[in-house]
């Protein structure tokens, strides 16, 4: 066991954690922002999906000795409100079936669209794909990622 | 209209004035056909007092509060109850707050997420809660205003008078309206004057999920909970012996425990849970028979070749049909076994007390968790409460109760409040699968191609009866058989989404497509001149409305334009029929199918329902559209296959779910009607699969009869 410093959603936190330890579970068991959730643990559904220095990644493969000083945004950090253009979109367009994927879902979509704001539905596909739903929610994922894409506001991400 | 004064308490609606003067309404679905009457809570309190159901309330500021009994599992019930209760209230559905309500079977009497059942049971139950309390708040009005109340009306959470030009908020009157006697039978709107039903509105919870917010079991935590992952044998084995040494002495471990062949490993983090369940030193010994997919395929043989069978129906004389036949059609239709695979694994939270027993999670059955629990532990079960978590997924699943059981039988034995957690290897190998079946068809065929003789043995491995045996095309064939078999393995099944119907259906509407072939007739048209036999001369029992299942297939391939769409060479499109009767709602898909690279590929599905009225545009969509997407890709890729008693199949990497590249474009469709709704979790699904599988042989000529339909030569050697 280990003392790590984070810094998640913008506030600078610490886990006392053995250092192989899945980010995703010091986020759900430590600080408790369970809205990273656990689906597989080997990367293959995409539903603990974050933020690291806003690229998107599997929180459940990412061993936390291997953060650093990496800037980590979860679901709860991409707006303080749930005002992000891609959680106004998915509200909108109604997605959510169970909810459980979707803020992995989210982080996906919003990670894209940081990097690609006017993604082809080519590119909107081959990411999200990455991101499993039990549900099939699938033809409203892709809408809600193409609604967030044509907000006026796509820069409009988290609070770091 | 007939008004009760407040004497039978247990049939009464309970109508208490809310801490801060606000108006509850809770009512009796177990005996909501009796007149309700009302209690007058006069104390303040918001207490729902005994044996009362479901219930309302409206606070000073107009905020409606209705709680939602049902476990919600994605089948968006949280969202649909309280819009037909909203809807009878001519409720401000901006106003609407929607809660969860804990199990309480004396209150609530049905609380199951599963069987599409509750819609259909609830429907006229909640619009006569929402109709009482509309009909309350009228009367209030009109006698504040002193009018009849016959010139008042209701509008988005205000009672108006149209000839005085005057209108109050529902808040403002409900504490008034707490004192109107309840009405023995409010009047219920017309369908054709509903404002909310119908539309589209979005999930309640939407503003919890997008922000993600604590809302699913895995997500419940409790100060000093422990967290518990357990190491179960695999099929036909039993617990030889256990060395915890390594895992005991590891970091944030308390205690390793056993019970019935489980090792359960209780810790403070999930983490350190699962490094030492790893490091568990355990042997199995072989307690049953040890299965293997091999040995599956060679029992389905023996029991379709069987003379014993189960009888599930019999219509005239099969054995003079199939010999008086021109023509005889028979086909064998295989289904793998499957996991469920609901996103949020398994996991439940249990606190066994001294004084009781408290239960946290997702369950489709809570009151089958309470029993069990109860029944465990030998205490009487009001001692046992049980939360409702949002369920990430259940299809089924979470029916069981057995993850909820080892969560009170670890919390027993380290006497502390404990979390339990399936990993999703554990979820994936442990069992409760989608029973695997084979199923053997004949029809008998005169020289005009018209079914004369029809018969269905379905082979199963633990699924009981593995037929339907009153589906169509029973009671449109004169001479018809249907028994089953049934073998009864160590390797332990449960209902999936659409039981038994979900690869019953494939195989069945696949035959039918098969036997239309050999008759030289169209596939929609020889489904429509059965079912006209059938109504012209029903043989034996009908247990489906004719006109209902006429109607949906003729809708569907008019959408679709069966038989007559063209792509963009001006070449028809090749497209299969498939139409279903379950879980009472019927719909009819059409697949279409191209051929790209060598491959078919499924390019778009039309899926058209009959559930009766549509509750919600928006939940009622996805619902068809998730069931399409589900049946679709089970068919095309789920397969658990086993070695010597152990599932070959363990995570995402080798069990294959259909993503989000793999979709076709989907089109749905409802029937107007008047009909009472019906549930749609579960009818959208079965008749996917052989929607494809149609499609499939009508583009490449190639008939998939086995599931998964990726993995059999017939899909790989198209070119």
């Amino acid at each position: 066991m280990a003392i790590f410093k984070l810094q998640i959603n913008g506030r600078l936190l610490q886990a006392d954690v053995d250092a192989d330890t899945p980010l995703l579970w010091v986020l759900r068991d430590n600080f408790g922002l369970v809205g990273t959730k656990y689906g597989c643990g080997i990367a293959q559904c995409g539903a603990c999906t974050v933020h690291l220095n806003g690229e998107a990644m599997r929180s459940c493969v990412l061993p936390v000795s291997a953060i650093g000083k990496s800037k980590v945004t979860t679901i709860e950090g991409l707006s303080v409100d749930g005002t992000h253009p891609v959680q106004q979109a998915w509200d909108k367009v109604d997605v959510p079936q169970c909810g459980y994927c979707q803020s992995g879902q989210i982080m996906t979509a919003a990670a894209l669209l940081k990097k690609n704001p006017k993604p082809t539905q080519a590119e909107i596909d081959n990411t999200m794909t990455g991101n499993l739903c039990r549900c099939g929610t699938y033809h409203r994922i892709r809408e809600a990622v193409k609604l967030a894409s044509e907000a006026p506001t796509t820069n409009k991400t988290s609070k770091r | 209209m007939q008004t009760l004064a407040n004497s039978s308490r247990r049939n009464f609606l309970k109508i208490a004035a809310a801490t801060g003067g606000g108006l509850m309404l809770g009512f009796n679905w177990l005996e909501s056909e009796a007149a309700p009457s009302a209690i007058i809570n006069a104390a303040g309190t918001n207490a729902p007092g005994l044996n009362f159901n479901s219930y309302l309330s409206i606070n000073p500021q107009g905020i409606i509060t209705i709680l939602s009994p049902n476990p919600e599992v994605g089948q968006g019930i949280k969202t649909a109850f309280p819009i037909i209760v909203a809807e009878e209230l001519d409720a401000d559905w901006t106003k609407v707050v929607v809660e969860q309500a804990p199990l309480d079977t004396k209150k609530f009497e049905r609380q199951v997420a599963g069987g599409s059942g509750s819609i259909p049971h609830s429907w006229q139950r909640l619009r006569k809660a929402g109709a009482t309390a509309r009909y309350m708040l009228v009367e209030a009005a009109a006698k504040r205003w002193n009018v009849p109340s016959s010139e008042c009306s209701t509008d988005k959470g205000v009672v108006l008078h149209a000839a005085s030009n005057r209108k109050l908020g529902y808040g403002e009157l409900a504490t008034e309206a707490a004192q109107i006697p309840v009405p023995a039978d409010a009047k219920l709107k017309e369908i054709k004057d509903f404002k909310l039903i119908g539309t589209t509105v979005k999930n309640v919870d939407n503003p919890k999920i997008i922000t993600g917010k604590p809302l699913f079991g895995l997500d419940f935590y409790r100060e000093g909970m422990l967290f518990s992952m357990i190491q179960r044998p695999a099929f036909g084995y039993k617990l030889k012996s256990l060395d915890a040494t390594a895992a005991k002495a590891m970091p944030g471990i308390v205690d390793v425990v056993t019970f019935t062949n489980n090792v359960a490993v209780v810790g403070k983090s999930t983490w350190q849970v699962k490094k030492a369940k790893d490091a568990l030193k355990i042997e199995w010994e072989k307690a049953d028979t040890l299965e293997s997919t091999s040995d599956h395929n060679r029992l389905f043989k023996e029991m379709l070749d069987s003379g014993e069978a189960m009888v599930r129906r019999k219509d005239g004389d099969v054995e003079t049909a199939f010999k008086n036949a021109a023509k005889v059609v028979k086909s064998e239709y295989q289904c793998p076994f499957l996991p469920h695979n609901p996103l949020e694994p398994m996991n439940f939270f249990a606190h066994v007390r001294a004084d009781g027993v408290e239960l946290v999670g997702p369950t489709q059955t809570p009151e089958l968790a309470r029993n069990e629990t109860a029944k465990l532990l030998g205490i009487s079960p009001d001692k046992v409460s049980v939360q409702l978590t949002r369920m990430g997924g259940g299809f089924g699943r979470r029916l069981k109760a057995d993850y909820v059981i080892e969560a009170v039988q670890v919390s027993k034995l380290v006497n502390a409040p404990v979390k339990v957690i399936w990993s999703r290897e554990d979820d994936m190998t442990g069992g409760s699968y989608r029973p695997a079946v084979r199923y053997r068809f004949e029809a008998a065929l005169d020289a005009q191609g018209n079914m004369i003789g029809y018969k269905l043995r379905g082979a199963s491995i633990n699924a009981g009866n593995s037929t339907r045996e009153d589906n169509f095309p029973a009671g449109a064939v004169d001479n018809l058989l249907i028994d089953s078999v049934d073998h009864k393995s160590p390797i332990t099944t449960g209902p999936w989404r659409a039981p038994i119907t979900n690869f019953l259906a494939f195989a069945e509407q696949s035959f039918i497509d098969e036997v239309a072939q050999a008759a030289g007739k169209d596939p929609v048209q020889f489904r429509l001149e059965l079912l006209e036999k059938a109504k012209q001369k029903p043989a034996g029992a009908i247990k489906y409305d004719i006109d209902r299942m006429k109607g949906i297939i003729t809708l569907a391939a008019e959408k679709a334009g069966w038989g007559k769409k063209k792509g963009a060479d001006g070449k028809l499109i090749a497209q299969g029929f498939s139409v279903y009767f379950s879980h009472r709602s019927y719909v009819a898909q059409i697949g279409e199918v191209v051929v790209q690279k060598g491959k078919p590929v499924l390019q778009k599905v039309y899926s058209a329902a009959d559930c009766g009225v549509v509750v919600n545009q928006s939940g009622a969509q996805q619902q068809v559209r998730g069931c399409v997407v589900d049946g679709i890709g089970h068919a095309m890729y789920g397969n658990i296959t086993f070695k010597d008693g152990v599932a070959e199949q363990k995570n995402f990497n080798e069990y294959r779910l259909i993503r989000l590249n793999e979709i076709p474009e989907i089109e749905v469709h409802f029937v107007q009607n008047e009909i009472e709704p019906t549930g749609l979790g579960e009818p959208s699904l079965p008749p996917a699969g052989a929607a494809v599988a149609n499609a499939i042989f009508k583009a490449t000529g190639k008939r998939l009869r086995s599931q998964p339909f990726v993995e059999q030569e017939e899909f790989k050697s198209v070119s």
